[in-house]
């Protein structure tokens, strides 16, 4: 409905309104969770404190056609020192019946923080990375990905 | 369950300071405790709940693996190299079992 009506202006109208739309759909569903198992289980790890939404590299397919191995990938920037380091890495996804999926533990000697595997899911869903460093502090991303077959079985 | 045999795949030649990548495959059917079988009985959950990787009796590396893990868990992950010694890989089964294999690696 909205696209065909934005062919009627300029391209350049039409993909700052797209930007606009887009911007006021996605921010609310994380700033305002509704009943959402993975962002309860993020609030329950960091114990209320929220985490910061940073520029971690996570990679899943947009479209997964089989639900039952879908590979995901990530990789954060980190110094990776005794000092410095990523120690944990969660995997949520919130649409599973359980939200949880891995929890990666790494240690300096790794040299970098990326790891990659494969999951289920068993629709289309956001799926969530939570990392916590030495420090205790909190980072997060998120993918959304379309399932054609769920793959969690029942 | 002597069907269930890890297989590891990490660079036999390598360098100090060298990020290599090492990859880890093991069979198992991951049952999530939600999937039946033919009959409509479901099948009990049994999974490999934990990973875990050890360079020269040192732990660099471990993960907590849940329902939502795939058949035949893939586990990619890195490691800097530092000097020549042996890799330990461990599984572990819901049922209690272990499955383990070691690799090699030499700085050349």
């Amino acid at each position: 409905m909205k696209l065909r009506k934005l062919k009627k202006i300029s391209r350049r109208n039409a993909l700052q309104l797209i930007a606009v739309f887009t911007g006021t759909a996605v921010f609310p569903s994380i700033s305002f969770a509704q009943s959402n198992k993975a962002l309860d289980r993020i609030n329950e790890i960091t114990n209320g404190l929220g985490a910061t939404e940073s520029d971690i590299w996570l990679d899943l397919p947009e479209i997964a056609e089989n639900g039952n191995q879908v590979k995901v990938s990530f990789e954060m920037d980190s110094p990776m020192t005794e000092t410095d380091h990523i120690k944990t890495v969660y995997i949520l996804a919130d649409g599973n019946p359980s939200p949880n999926v891995a929890k990666f533990s790494f240690t300096p000697e790794m040299g970098s923080c990326s790891a990659t595997t494969r999951m289920r899911l068993s629709k289309t869903q956001n799926v969530y990375l939570l990392a916590a460093n030495n420090n205790e502090q909190f980072f997060m991303t998120y993918a959304k990905v379309k399932v054609t077959i769920g793959g969690c079985g029942g | 369950m002597s069907s269930i045999k890890p297989r590891v795949k990490v660079p036999k030649e390598v360098s100090i300071d060298e990020i290599v990548e090492i990859k880890t495959l093991i069979r198992h059917p991951m049952h999530s405790g939600r999937m039946k079988d033919p009959e409509g009985q479901t099948i009990p959950r049994q999974i490999i709940n934990s990973f875990s990787a050890k360079f020269n009796g040192k732990e660099i590396f471990q993960m907590d693996l849940e329902p939502s893990i795939s058949t035949n868990p893939y586990i990619v992950f890195q490691y800097k190299v530092k000097e020549s010694g042996k890799f330990d890989f461990e599984w572990l089964d819901d049922n209690g079992e272990k499955y383990s294999i070691s690799k090699e690696m030499i700085v050349s």
